[in-house]
């Protein structure tokens, strides 16, 4: 069949070139589709094309407008418009006539009405709600089609808050007696519960009935929602296993009708979806893992390797078999599998046994060994897709002993194809510090590496590398100072040999890396003259390509070594040549430059030695200045207004607008401006703060003659006072530079080595994969640890930070606050994208620093932000410093609340559940409900030790404040409690709760317990008193609203009433007033989002109205209120 | 899930387009753009899949085509889709077309734009695959064509008899699928209602 496809589509080009006006013609002389299209043929600029659409696009919108047009033509015209939407042009004036032809042309036009709006429109359009009436009619039609029309459309786009309104017409189709009307059903349905969960949740007993269908085809269709379903809850549908495998089992064992086969294959669409839903379920679960595992052998068994198809039912089993509870008999079986996949010739199932690998490895390293010599071979495959995948087995394989060979073909493969700017390789370059510094097995090479990877990197690199490399070298590993110093040494050598050679080719990036690098520590190196370092430093300087920014990083370096003797005469020269620079940044480093070298008293003092990593202080207050402020304004000056005050004045003093001035500054001001210990970027940010932005705003003030108090003077006072802040050291005398190349030798061998020859491969097949044999238990704990490891190393810098700030209460440093909280972001990234970390800051001395984080946080967020995905800083994240004492093992509930202070035990709470526990900490929490939030409790009881604690909150709730008791030691055998207060920032049916405590049983030896829990909507519900005048003013100021038919509690006495005594009993909710067969109920979301409901009793069920303010509160309250009827 | 299905020829140009997510007009194009210079440059014996197509949504999804002498069918899909099942259904699709209009070519594709939007219908709801048995679309899209056929013999008559006439002449769609007794019984289904 496909060769039929082939040969005729090979036929075509010359169809095109040669004949295509005469092959268009042929097929549709007479269409004005035919003419438009071929007209197109004809073109050869874009731009001509671009002509023709719109005029194109002009006469479809007379034609459109004009009232002789019949239907059947508007038919056609839509058609092209279709066509000119697909080109790219917007055609948005026939939006409104593809609407009108799905609601009044007959079936025929109406598909092709129905199929331009989901073509044109998108959920939110504000026209799709005209369409509401003409699914609803065709939902009702008799006619087949025009009911599967209305099916497919609803499935493709369907405003949200309609969904009520045809819910009812959708489910009753799912006893429709034609099949394909009850599988477009289910498939609408499972649109609805994609976009709109708590809408369909009632209905969820039908989802049930569509599995167990008497057609195939409608039950496969159920999978879809089934796997969605178990995705987000697998604990719900363990039940459903048996029926599951029942149902594989039978298809497998061919009992399903001929006509399902495809290629001899008995569904395998449906195979792959069951083998996907099984994996879901059997994970971490050894029962019900066990229960399918007679199946997936048979699927295995039965999957002959002779079609395409067959090969993507083996994976998926193969996949099943590794995410179940493992089994030893079909761990075999599968990893042969994986074999077949590797070795095959077919590059697809290369690609998928690659994939399946590097899976695999993480629980099996030894396979990887099996297949070494294959993977060997991917290397040099010539699809980098291949590669990629190879490079990505490898990565995850990599242990101390090999970790030298993987990086040298990481960086190879990196070499190859870098002119691609994709970022999945800035992913790689990523990964590499985290390679290099986890595994390193000694500086020399980590140093080499790390060149390599940023000439290579350049300036695609992301940011945080040379900041975290920077860092470590700054900080070292945690290792020896011995050693720390060698590294540095070491650091200093292969760049001062980089700097000898042609530097036109390295990276900006790199240059500030290794200007900064020399600045700090180059007089570790006994016998380097400073003025040696200070010329190639100066011979930089003068680079042509060498950006603005780069260059104040260089400057900043010479003010480092401008102390020594020879030095300072360089120095002279060049802040002579840069105090006339067009660029303020350069000019002013350039003066403190000049400054500095001719004062070494100064200098020793501003920039003492071997200080780079500890804390400075900067004075963000910047009292310093206020004699100077004061004294000025007592000589009449006009007080400081802020740059938004200024900008309001000025637009009521002038309507003129003088923006095109106003940036008179040049902008790289902001790039760097300050000598720096660090990274003067970071530090820039934050200097910003005070100086720099106001600065900058403050351009189109000049104009209006307002005085400004940073005067000159000023301006220069506030830079000198930045600089007593920062430190440095002097030069050390000179040495002898090592070659970069020794240090590399041996890597750079091996590298050599591989050739195309077979005993070479196996000789690099044996070095990549050594430590994955022999010790392969001991390798694999390590590898599963290599993440938290690296979580680890960035908690520690940050503690180390942290801590240095918070001695100095009263100052803290712009910089560390940024790096403390860049780390955080780091360990945010690496654990969980998607959550953030609310940190909480409790005890007393860490109060204020606190505050500083979160003006911190906001200043300098646009940096973080940048290229961190996901992830934002929102709060700022401190330590909470613990101390738990320890307990009886057998905690009871009555001796855990009597740990309660006074004012929690007097509130209603939920009982006390234990979250999770270990040998020595056990942690239960409950909820206490206050009037302005929710209180959740966390109770610690603990043996033995005392720690500090991270608490991690998900995203959607907001920590209002917390409260409990704090001590800095910890005598044994006592519980502790804190509690946090809760508010919910956006409403959600219901919020996952993660946090971890950390804790520290033997010094230096830190313990991590982990726990999680479930919040509800119902939590943060309290009720709303208002009177009713209050209520009717408040209902029709709200814009969101929902109805639904609820329940109605048939009882003794007023239904309604029993059933609004019920909502509030269990929701919490204020009943205002109740008239007759009406009644209106009011309630608040904390903090203070209101929503109200206006219940009625219609037809024997309670029609119920919610509006509130926000989007979905009124939905989420719904699933609540009909949750409770249900139950009652 | 898919989240789009394109097809366009060796030189880039459209030749459908269809979003199972919503993405603004010029993301659109950048997609087909984007998704067009990824797939191009890649050799014929290489593999069919590929990962890194920013603008649909990142890593978690990836690219699938197969390549037709002048033409490119590409589903872009999320992790939960196999790859080498999209793969095949490519081809079901493919296969579908050519049986639809007898010798499929890319002709066919430019001026019957509607009626491959049709097919793929009936085989992808709502970015979930519908059906995959190529017989069954097509009966399918027959019985819409039919319909079309009735409707324009009595073009003039009101929507009502039309409507009736309709319903007259397609009472039901023929079945290829006998479901009869061998079809698949799911047993104990504990807490059924």
């Amino acid at each position: 069949m496909s060769d039929v496809v082939e040969k005729t589509l090979t036929a075509l080009p010359s169809l095109l070139s040669l004949d295509s006006q005469s092959g268009a013609g042929k097929l549709s002389s007479t269409s004005k589709l035919g003419g438009l299209i071929r007209s197109i043929t004809e073109l050869t600029s874009k731009h001509e094309e671009e002509k023709l659409i719109n005029r194109e696009l002009a006469a479809i919108k007379e034609q459109v407008s004009s009232p002789n047009t019949s239907m059947r033509q508007m038919k056609e015209i839509m058609v092209r418009a279709i066509y000119c939407e697909m080109l790219g042009y917007e055609a948005s004036f026939s939006y409104i006539h593809a609407i009108k032809l799905a609601q009044q042309g007959s079936a025929i036009e109406k598909r092709v009405g129905y199929l331009a709006v989901s073509l044109f429109l998108n959920e939110s359009h504000d026209l799709l709600l005209l369409l509401v009436n003409t699914v609803l009619k065709d939902l009702q039609s008799t006619n087949l089609i025009e009911v599967c029309m209305a099916l497919t459309v609803v499935s493709q786009l369907f405003p949200k808050d309609m969904i009520p309104a045809i819910l009812p017409l959708v489910e009753e189709k799912l006893t429709n007696p034609k099949e394909i009307i009850r599988r477009k059903a289910v498939l609408a349905l499972h649109k609805f519960y994609l976009i709109a969960p708590n809408q369909v949740q009632h209905i969820h007993s039908k989802f049930r009935k569509a599995l167990c269908d008497k057609d195939p085809g409608v039950m496969t269709a159920s999978l879809h929602i089934y796997l969605q379903l178990i995705k987000e809850n697998p604990d719900s549908y363990k039940d459903l296993t048996g029926s599951f495998v029942a149902i594989l089992r039978q298809v497998v064992g061919g009992k399903l009708p001929v006509d399902f086969n495809y290629h001899n294959v008995p569904a395998p669409w449906l195979q792959i979806q069951l083998l996907r839903i099984l994996s879901l379920l059997g994970k971490d679960d050894q029962s019900t893992s066990e229960l399918m595992y007679e199946v997936l052998d048979e699927s295995l068994r039965r999957a002959e390797m002779n079609h395409n198809i067959t090969y993507a039912i083996l994976y998926e089993c193969v996949k099943a078999i590794y995410t179940i509870y493992p089994k030893s008999e079909l761990l075999e079986k599968a990893a042969k599998c994986i074999g077949n996949f590797v070795v095959s010739p077919k590059i697809n199932l290369k690609y998928l046994g690659l994939k399946a690998l590097t899976y695999v490895v993480q629980q099996d390293a030894s396979l990887a060994l099996q297949h070494q010599m294959t993977i060997i071979e991917c290397l040099d495959h010539s699809d980098s897709i291949i590669k990629r995948e190879t490079l990505e087995v490898l990565f995850r394989i990599t242990n101390v002993k090999n970790v030298a060979v993987i990086v040298e073909k990481m960086l190879d493969f990196l070499k190859n194809v870098f002119m691609e700017p994709d970022i999945l390789f800035l992913l790689y370059v990523g990964c590499f510090p985290l390679l290099s510094d986890t595994y390193s097995p000694n500086n020399e090479w980590f140093i080499q590496t790390m060149n390599v990877v940023f000439s290579l990197g350049g300036e695609l690199m992301h940011p945080d590398i040379p900041n975290n490399f920077l860092r470590l070298l700054a900080q070292g590993f945690g290792s020896e100072e011995e050693e720390q110093q060698q590294l540095r040494v070491f650091a200093v050598d292969s760049y001062l040999t980089l700097l000898e050679s042609d530097t036109a080719h390295l990276p900006q990036r790199f240059l500030q890396v290794i200007s900064w690098a020399l600045g700090e520590f180059s007089y570790l190196k006994d016998g380097l003259e400073p003025c040696k370092v200070t010329k190639l430093l100066a011979k930089l300087l003068d680079e042509r390509n060498v950006t603005s920014e780069s260059r104040s990083w260089i400057l900043s370096a010479m003010a480092k070594l401008s102390a020594g003797p020879g030095a300072a005469a360089l120095a002279l020269q060049v802040s002579e040549r840069y105090s006339s620079s067009l660029d303020t940044v350069l000019r002013q480093q350039a003066l403190e430059l000049l400054h500095l070298s001719q004062d070494p008293e100064l200098h020793a003092r501003v920039l003492p030695h071997g200080a780079a990593w500890d804390s400075f202080e900067v004075d963000s207050s910047l009292s310093f200045l206020d004699s100077f402020v004061s004294e000025a304004l007592s000589q009449g000056a006009a007080p400081y207004k802020a740059p938004h005050q200024r900008q309001e004045e000025l637009r009521q003093e002038k309507a003129l607008s003088l923006e095109p001035y106003s940036i008179s500054l040049p902008v790289s001001l902001s790039s760097c401006s300050i000598t720096d210990r660090q990274s003067p970027t970071l530090l820039s940010m934050s200097s910003s703060l005070s100086g720099n932005s106001n600065e900058l705003k403050a351009g189109t003030l000049k104009l209006e003659g307002v005085k400004r108090v940073w005067g000159k003077e000023g301006y220069l006072h506030q830079q000198d006072a930045v600089e007593e802040a920062a430190q440095v050291e002097e030069a050390a005398t000179p040495a002898l530079p090592l070659s970069p190349q020794q240090g590399g030798a041996e890597s750079q061998q091996t590298h050599g080595d591989l050739t195309v020859v077979e005993q070479e491969k196996q000789k690099l097949a044996s070095s990549l994969f050594v430590g994955l044999g022999s010790q392969n238990s001991t390798f694999l704990m390590g590898k599963s640890d290599s993440t938290s490891q690296q979580f680890r190393r960035k908690t520690r810098a940050a503690d180390s930070t942290s801590s240095g700030v918070s001695e100095r209460s009263s100052s803290s440093s712009h910089s560390s606050c940024s790096d403390f909280l860049h780390n955080n972001l780091l360990e945010d990234s690496q654990n969980s994208l998607n959550t953030q970390k609310i940190g909480v800051s409790n005890g007393t001395h860490e109060g204020p620093v606190t505050q500083s984080f979160q003006t911190t946080s906001k200043e300098t967020s646009p940096f973080l932000d940048a290229g961190m995905v996901l992830v934002q800083p929102c709060s700022p994240q401190t330590e909470l410093r613990d101390f738990v004492q320890p307990g009886s093992s057998g905690i009871t509930q009555t001796s855990l609340r009597s740990q309660f202070p006074p004012e929690l035990s007097q509130l209603p709470h939920s009982d006390i559940s234990l979250l999770s526990s270990d040998h020595s900490l056990s942690l239960s929490a409950c909820r206490a409900y206050r009037d302005d939030a929710l209180l959740f409790v966390i109770i610690l009881s603990n043996l033995k030790c005392c720690g500090s604690i991270f608490e991690t909150f998900s995203t959607l709730i907001q920590v209002a404040s917390l409260r409990g008791n704090a001590l800095e030691n910890l005598p044994a055998h006592s519980m502790s409690v804190c509690w946090y207060a809760l508010l919910m920032e956006e409403p959600h049916t219901q919020v996952t709760v993660a946090g971890s405590v950390s804790y520290r049983a033997v010094p230096g030896h830190t313990q991590t317990l982990q726990f999680t829990d479930k919040l509800f909507l119902t939590d943060f519900i309290r009720p709303l008193t208002l009177s009713t005048e209050e209520y009717g003013k408040l209902w029709l100021s709200f814009s969101q609203d929902v109805r639904q038919n609820l329940k109605l509690i048939q009882g003794e006495g007023d239904p309604l009433r029993a059933t609004l005594s019920a909502l509030k009993e269990q929701l919490q909710l204020h009943i205002v007033d109740i008239i007759g067969s009406e009644g209106i109920v009011a309630c608040r979301l904390l903090p203070d989002s209101p929503c109200l409901l206006h219940c009625r009793i219609h037809g024997g069920s309670l029609a119920v109205w919610l509006r509130s303010p926000l989007l979905s509160l009124p939905d989420c309250l719904l699933y609540y209120c009909q949750k409770t009827l249900e139950e009652c | 899930m898919i989240k789009a299905i394109l097809i366009f020829n060796n030189h880039g140009k459209p030749r459908l387009s269809k979003f199972y997510e919503h993405y603004s007009e010029d993301t659109e194009q950048q997609i087909i753009r984007e998704t067009f210079h990824l797939v191009s440059k890649r050799d014929e014996n290489v593999c069919n899949f590929l990962e890194g197509g920013m603008l649909i949504g990142g890593s978690d999804n990836k690219l699938i085509y197969r390549h037709y002498a002048t033409l490119y069918f590409v589903f872009c899909v999320d992790s939960s889709e196999s790859e080498l099942g999209i793969l095949d259904l490519i081809q079901v699709f493919v296969e579908t077309l050519d049986k639809c209009f007898e010798n499929v070519c890319e002709l066919d594709l430019i001026f019957h734009v509607d009626k491959v939007h049709h097919i793929l219908s009936e085989m992808v709801m709502g970015g979930m695959v519908l059906e995959t048995n190529m017989n069954e679309i097509i009966t399918h899209v027959d019985a819409q064509n039919k319909m079309e056929k009735s409707e324009a013999g009595i073009a003039g008559a009101p929507a009502r008899a039309v409507s009736a006439v309709k319903n007259m002449n397609l009472p039901e769609i023929p079945k290829n699928i006998n479901i009869g007794d061998i079809s698949i019984k799911v047993p104990n289904l504990p807490s059924f209602k």
